[in-house]
């Protein structure tokens, strides 16, 4: 990650400080969404029913992506590509709320029950639940 | 008319910023487009405050602040309950009251309510939403009140009262 910093503030343009700080927290904010994404993906593996592993696609959907832009933002600068990026989390923000109650809402009229409860998933599950 | 002069300018900025060119042909194309919507919007009669929320633009952008933080508190929640080795979660149905009947309130609400991680609006109707949530202690429908007249503050609509 310094690495690809680094070569980044060497090959930009904009050298010196303001550049190494920007790309740093870029950097930063894009792994800090791939983290998310990564943790959502790890906790639709792992949570038990439909619905609940619809609660950890809402994390990649959100911090995940939202994190990630504004990266991506922080990479680019104040240019026509940011208000671009901006306008993505914008709708974002709109549509993947839409699509998830859309597929809860079509689970839940074709009767699939949610498992209600407590559940301790620490066991190592052989096999699908 | 204020409204056609509102969308007008909304979709300019946004013709503007998606475009980047500031050539003549492309900016009459743009003018002539802008028109045909103001137009159409105006023959399908819906040219109204539910199509032009933008005089709320400073209560939306305060709210989406406050949502924000919300999420990325819900989130780390989550977080918690996906890595850690031991995890329990406890998943809950629980009806939460409707108190507004202004379609742009309650779609506001439900869509928070799934925008948070944790929390999926699995019917909405009109008198109540059926929430599914990851955690318990997420359930709670204080916390749900307060969301509830925050969005519905963000559009300038008040509530009923219980």
């Amino acid at each position: 990650m310094i690495i690809s910093t680094l070569s980044t503030v060497i090959l930009d343009s904009n050298l010196g400080w303001t550049g190494l700080v920007q790309s740093s927290l870029s950097c930063l904010t894009i792994v800090t969404g791939l983290f998310f994404v990564f943790a959502g993906t790890i906790g639709v593996l792992r949570f038990p029913d439909f619905y609940t592993r619809l609660h950890a696609a809402g994390m990649t959907d959100t911090l995940g992506a939202e994190l990630i832009l504004v990266g991506l933002i922080l990479q680019s600068g104040f240019t026509q590509t940011s208000l671009k990026l901006m306008m993505i989390g914008f709708f974002l923000l709109l549509t993947s709320p839409t699509a998830t109650h859309a597929i809860a809402h079509s689970a839940y009229t074709a009767n699939l029950k949610p498992k209600l409860g407590k559940h301790n998933f620490s066991k190592i599950r052989g096999g699908r639940s | 008319m204020r409204h056609a002069v509102l969308l007008s300018l909304v979709m300019a900025a946004t013709w503007l910023v998606l475009s980047g060119y500031f050539i003549g042909m492309i900016l009459t194309f743009g003018v002539i487009s802008i028109a045909l919507v103001v137009w159409m919007t105006k023959r399908l009669a819906i040219l109204d405050d539910e199509t032009v929320p933008y005089l709320n633009i400073v209560k939306t952008c305060k709210y989406y602040v406050w949502l924000f933080i919300e999420i990325v508190k819900a989130n780390i929640q989550v977080l918690k309950a996906v890595v850690s080795p031991n995890s329990e979660i406890s998943p809950t149905l629980v009806k939460i009251p409707m108190r507004s009947n202004i379609d742009i309130a309650q779609t506001m609400f439900a869509n928070s309510i799934t925008l948070t991680p944790g929390t999926v609006s699995v019917d909405v109707r009109e008198d109540h939403i059926l929430v599914h949530a990851l955690l318990k202690e997420m359930s709670n429908p204080e916390d749900f009140y307060e969301m509830h007249s925050r969005s519905a503050g963000a559009v300038s609509i008040g509530l009923k009262d219980k």
